[in-house]
């Protein structure tokens, strides 16, 4: 019952097969056990049910040769009851597999999820911030979901098929080597017919995904945009195109769903083709005496259980495919390089006064385009910086290279004159709060948005907190006040965000802050009780604000601009203005007449 | 589910009509196969030598697969253009209807869902119809058609296959009936796990700054451990279904050559080759027999599924739209006027009004700008004037004429409109500006430039490196939120409206481009009326009439002196902007 149809099904090609399906196996060593059980049952499994039409064929006899005179009615019984015995066997046995099989994929898809997960928290932010978060995500759920999925389908399906086929044919073989040969080339012929007719349809499946990747993504874009086609009057233009793109989606899914409905009558014929075959040359065969109807009656069984395997693997070897494309996928992302290991770094900066000294620092995204090019400055403890410059002058560069989110090329960040390099990342951490712009929530209850990582914050602080932020009364109304769990049904505003993010970073109550000031999405009076809560954290702490509000920068004691990512600028508002250049066109920007 | 089915068209009767013909005649040639085989048998236990008899049967025999995979080719055809042909239909007349919804009723729905609505749900129906036409047709036919084959043959016989086939329905459905459940509750976990990890990557700043790798990894681990739980009980007890379908049908066959042979026994010495060749086909018949309850059965494990996409659908194309579409065009010789006459909205089935009693008159040309805290109902008025919403009490006039009177075509020809989110469209930034028609028609390359040059984005745009012909992505990925603003800006000013409206479009700019781009249109947009919703003071200070809401009511009317000197909430909005300094600097 996996999801079917979707645009988003995996059916990309992986770009190399063996080697994506190799980095799967070796991931799967430490099942090795449970996957050689689990192959051992299986073929037992099958080699019994094989054994089966022979039987059958031993009964058939035993009723063909007493049909004269009467019927050796306890040797049937003999072999039936061995039958019996037999069958149940069987059935344990692909059962014990199946359950093993399923587990061991479960288990894998526990594991890759887990790697998933834990990678993402080791990588570098630089290839965070270059993946889209959809990507990332798509690997952890329908990545796994299709390694899973094909696995625990291709796995069972390839080891019982190819069992059966070779068990099969070698059992026709034995049983009587011409029939076998009219049953093998029966299928044969069979098959290449299917398979010339598969080769030639797969474009359709490729245009009807994707037509159904167009139509959905036009569908998506119409729909969240609503309003403006209305108001432009674009519905006959946007109708046009989506009619377009539709009239495409149905002449390739038609085709598409053509051929893949006409797989299974195909397969039956390919069935009905053995058993004709192995009826006329059985029955010709009889009538010279050189077999006896136990043959037939065994053949009939055994052209089953060998047209069976042949359509099951063609469909393994697609699934493969996928299995290949996602893991591709996956290990891809998991042999990502992470960040330098730090564990030797037995330096511990605690206690300080918060002293920030910025030593030629030179930096860029990108080796090749360097933007900050040298870069100094030093913050006296309890100082406070600005951060300004237009939309998109890289002012959040400064906030990624203080946290070590980003590391500086060449230069030095010192705290307390000790260079930020020589004590770990989360030592760097530990010594600021971070509010930043878009607010960032978790589903789960107020109190644990509050609390978040920092375990031995006693309830009363939360609450002394949100007292300070003003935010106190405002959870009070919600229905269950500090236990009230927020999702997306919670109506809580921007600005309500923003103050429950600053009480996080005061009750985390770290020696430095780094702030960034809310703009548009807030109202004014919110914006002053915000204003009101970050004066009341930046207290007698060295504080970096990315700032938008006048009052706030010129009232800071040193004003960072920068402008095309580099610093520009520095100095205090006064000097700035003095100065004439970037920051006083900014400042003046925002008043018309002089 | 069957209500859909209304969607079909003659011809696609006509093809369903023929398909049933042709299976029955399928499955009529499928059976014919083992009857072949009986007759084989009887002739070689009667006669000898005729195998020039045995050759012609197998000719026969051999048609009939031939015949048989023939017909099914042609009933594959016809319920895969019956199957798609429907989808594609669905689909349109879904796309139609949201089309014309309000926002009302889209908000009812949630764009989210009505985006899986029109898309996944109507290709599981399409799924669901191609499969089930080919196979709820057959199945029953083959069952039924091979049963009375069988039934008159032997009673023993015929029991023995109906416990089997009881057996195996009873047993699908018991396991089905465990496992669905655990699957529906795999989607909510996946989701679950999803919004986890997504979470862990929207705030990893904020993560790494807490140093909370641990806790995250904590509460994945969770969502993990739950998901997988779940999985596999689901997947081992599906695991049942396999082992079983094998159990059963060779437990089947061997159960007839047992009894088979005890009957064959039992008969007297000429019956005795005529019952053995009965157990044969017996064999072969009661095979179908399950194998054909065994697709019905799961046809209606995926028969719920079906339905509740279809009763999605049907949700969509049964709202009654709550605007309906007037015939008028405004006054002639009235332009650029909108008229406020007792305005109040509030959302239906809520208790309190957004809007109270609200009474305004813009002139042609006048710059009109609201501000007030969020929820002081400055968007709703936007809304009512595009007839989003239609008003609760009062009414809007637009150049003399009732906002509700419009054919909505004409009335969106006087209004150029930038909304607050900025929308781009795949397409490049040419397709983007002359999006849509006004009643200039669309505007020509010169039109387009000068737009964009007002709404500041040409300088941009001409660094691209296609200019206005490069693309741009679906939803405007591959341009800043301050560009996406621009080129919005642009779309609405390139249509030369008689009213521009600006609903909070201006907050993803910087001071600066924020302030060139409003001189511009003042300056080049005279005569165009112009409503501006806003946050920041500085956007509105210039405005003509500047209008102050707060809950819904009107506080203050006025240029921004006269409020500054009269309107509490204003001033108080000022000042948490500008300094004292800097707004008496004027």
């Amino acid at each position: 019952m996996n999801r079917m149809g979707g645009g988003n099904a995996n059916f990309g090609k992986a770009k190399n097969f063996k080697k994506s399906i190799g980095s799967l196996a070796k991931y799967c060593k430490k099942q090795t056990f449970w996957i050689v059980l689990s192959v051992i049952l299986s073929v037992t499994a099958t080699i019994l049910t094989l054994i089966g039409p022979n039987l059958i064929s031993k009964i058939t006899d035993l009723i063909e040769s007493g049909l004269t005179s009467s019927i050796d009615i306890e040797g049937v019984i003999k072999i039936a009851t061995i039958l019996i015995v037999m069958y149940s066997t069987s059935y344990v046995l692909s059962y014990a597999q199946g359950f093993t099989m399923s587990t061991i994929t479960q288990v894998v898809a526990y594991n890759l999820r887990k790697d998933i997960t834990n990678k993402i928290n080791k990588l570098p932010l630089k290839y965070i911030d270059g993946t889209t978060h959809g990507d990332i995500l798509s690997r952890v759920t329908n990545d796994v979901d299709t390694i899973s999925q094909t696995l625990n389908n291709s796995v069972t399906t390839l080891i019982s098929s190819l069992t059966l086929l070779i068990g099969s044919l070698v059992m026709m073989i034995v049983t009587n080597p011409i029939m076998a040969a009219v049953a093998v080339a029966s299928c044969i012929i069979g098959f290449v017919i299917t398979s010339f007719i598969m080769k030639n349809t797969q474009k359709y499946f490729i245009a009807q995904q994707q037509s159904l990747g167009d139509i959905n993504g036009h569908i998506e874009e119409i729909y969240s945009g609503h309003t403006v086609v209305k108001v432009s009057n674009a519905e006959k233009e946007t109708f046009n195109q989506f009619d377009a793109i539709n009239k495409k989606l149905y002449s390739s899914a038609w085709k598409s769903q053509f051929f893949s409905g006409i797989m299974m009558p195909l397969m039956h014929f390919i069935g009905n083709l053995g058993y004709v075959f192995v009826c006329v040359i059985g029955g010709v065969l009889i009538s010279k005496g050189a077999i006896t109807f136990g043959v037939i009656s065994a053949f009939m069984i055994y052209i089953r259980l060998f047209t069976q395997p042949l359509s099951q693997l063609a469909q393994v070897f697609t699934n493969l495919q996928s299995t290949a494309a996602a893991s591709e996928r996956v290990f891809e992302f998991l042999n990502e390089k992470e960040l330098d290991d730090e564990s030797n770094k037995t330096k511990v900066l605690t206690n300080v006064l918060g002293d920030v000294e910025f030593k030629n620092v030179k930096f860029g995204y990108d080796e090749n385009k360097i933007i900050i090019k040298d870069f100094s400055a030093k913050i006296k403890h309890g100082q406070k910086v600005a951060i300004v410059g237009p939309t998109g002058a890289g002012k959040t560069t400064l906030v990624n290279l203080l946290m070590r989110f980003y590391e500086v090329n060449d230069g030095d960040i010192l705290i307390d004159g000790v260079s930020t390099k020589s004590i770990t990342r989360e030592n760097v951490h530990n010594l600021f709060s971070m509010v930043l712009q878009d607010t960032w929530m978790f589903e789960g209850s107020v109190k644990d948005n509050i609390r978040y990582s920092e375990k031995n914050v006693t309830d009363e602080q939360i609450v002394e907190a949100c007292k300070a932020c003003g935010l106190h009364h405002f959870i009070k109304t919600l229905p269950n006040g500090y236990d009230t769990i927020l999702d997306d049904n919670t109506s809580i505003s921007a600005g309500q965000k923003q103050l429950l993010t600053i009480a996080r970073a005061m009750v985390q109550n770290s020696p430095m802050l780094i702030l960034d000031e809310a703009t548009s999405s807030v109202d004014t009076r919110t914006e002053a009780l915000i204003q009101k809560a970050m004066d009341e954290l930046t207290k007698n702490k060295t504080s970096f604000v990315i700032a938008h509000r006048l009052s706030t920068i010129k009232n800071a004691d040193l004003i960072l601009v920068l402008n095309n990512g580099d610093v520009v600028e520095k100095g205090n508002h006064e000097q700035l203005i003095a100065k004439n250049g970037v920051y006083a066109d900014l400042y003046n920007s925002q008043f018309e007449e002089k | 589910m069957l209500k859909l089915f209304k969607h079909l068209k003659k011809t696609d009767y006509l093809m369903i009509i023929a398909s049933i013909i042709f299976v029955v005649v399928q499955v009529w040639l499928d059976l014919k196969i083992p009857d072949y085989m009986g007759d084989i048998t009887q002739l070689l236990k009667l006669e000898s030598g005729i195998v020039g008899e045995i050759w012609l049967i197998g000719g026969k025999m051999l048609l009939c697969a031939l015949g048989s995979a023939g017909f099914a080719v042609l009933v594959g055809f016809f319920t895969a253009k019956i199957a798609a042909g429907l989808s594609k239909k669905l689909r349109e007349d879904v796309y139609n209807k949201v089309q014309n919804f309000s926002l009302n009723e889209i908000k009812k729905f949630s764009t989210a869902s009505l985006i899986t609505r029109s898309t996944n749900d109507v290709m599981q129906i399409q799924m669901f119809v191609a499969m089930s036409l080919q196979l709820m047709i057959k199945a029953p036919i083959t069952a039924i058609w091979a049963i009375c084959k069988i039934l008159g043959k032997s009673w023993q016989l015929s029991i023995t296959t109906f416990v089997f086939v009881a057996v195996l329905v009873v047993s699908i459905i018991t396991i089905m009936l465990i496992v669905i459940p655990k699957f529906k509750k795999m989607q909510t976990l996946t989701d679950n796990l999803n919004r986890t990890a997504r979470e862990n990557l929207t705030g990893i700043r904020v993560v790494r700054a807490y140093n909370a790798e641990d806790f995250e990894a904590e509460k994945f681990g969770k969502a993990n451990k739950d998901l997988t739980k779940n999985n596999l009980f689901a997947h081992r007890v599906m695991s049942f279904m396999a082992p079983l379908m094998t159990l059963i049908s060779s437990g089947l066959t061997l159960a007839i050559y047992w009894i088979g042979a005890i009957l064959i026994n039992s008969a007297q010495a000429f019956d005795k080759i005529v019952v053995f060749s009965d157990v044969l086909i017996f064999s072969s018949y009661a095979m179908q027999v399950v194998m054909s309850f065994a697709m019905l059965t799961i046809i209606f494990i995926m028969l719920p599924r079906a339905a509740v996409s279809a009763k999605r659908i049907n949700e969509v194309l049964e709202t009654e739209n709550s605007l309906v579409n007037g015939n008028m065009d405004g006054e002639e010789n009235i332009v650029g006027e909108i008229e406020f006459n007792n305005v109040s909205f509030k959302y239906p089935n809520a208790d309190e009004y957004i809007l109270k009693d609200f009474n305004l008159k813009i002139n042609k040309g006048e710059v009109v700008a609201f501000i007030g805290s969020t929820g002081s109902g400055k968007s709703t008025l936007i809304n009512l004037v595009v007839r989003f919403y239609d008003v609760t009490e009062g009414e809007i006039k637009v150049d003399g004429v009732n906002v509700k009177d419009y054919d909505l075509h004409n009335l969106y020809n006087k209004i150029g409109y930038v909304s607050q989110k900025s929308v781009l469209f795949k397409g490049t930034v040419n397709s983007n500006i002359a999006f849509g028609e006004s009643k200039n028609g669309k505007p020509s390359e010169e039109e387009i430039v000068n737009a964009s040059k007002i709404a500041q984005s040409h300088e941009f745009v001409s660094k691209m490196s296609e200019g206005y012909d490069s693309e741009i992505t679906q939803n405007g990925t591959n341009v800043s939120g301050g560009q996406k603003q621009r080129i919005s800006i642009a779309r609405a000013i390139a249509r030369k409206p008689e009213i521009i409206i600006f609903d909070d479009s201006f907050s993803a700019l910087d001071f600066k481009t924020d302030k060139v781009l409003r001189s511009e249109i003042s300056k080049k947009l005279k005569g165009t009326t112009c409503l501006i919703v806003a946050q920041r003071i500085g956007t509105i200070k210039n405005a003509d009439k500047i209008v102050v809401l707060n809950d819904g009511n009107v506080v203050g009317i006025g240029t921004h002196k006269e409020l500054m000197k009269n309107c509490e909430v204003y001033k108080e909005i000022a000042y948490s902007q500008l300094s004292k300094k800097e707004l008496e600097n004027e």
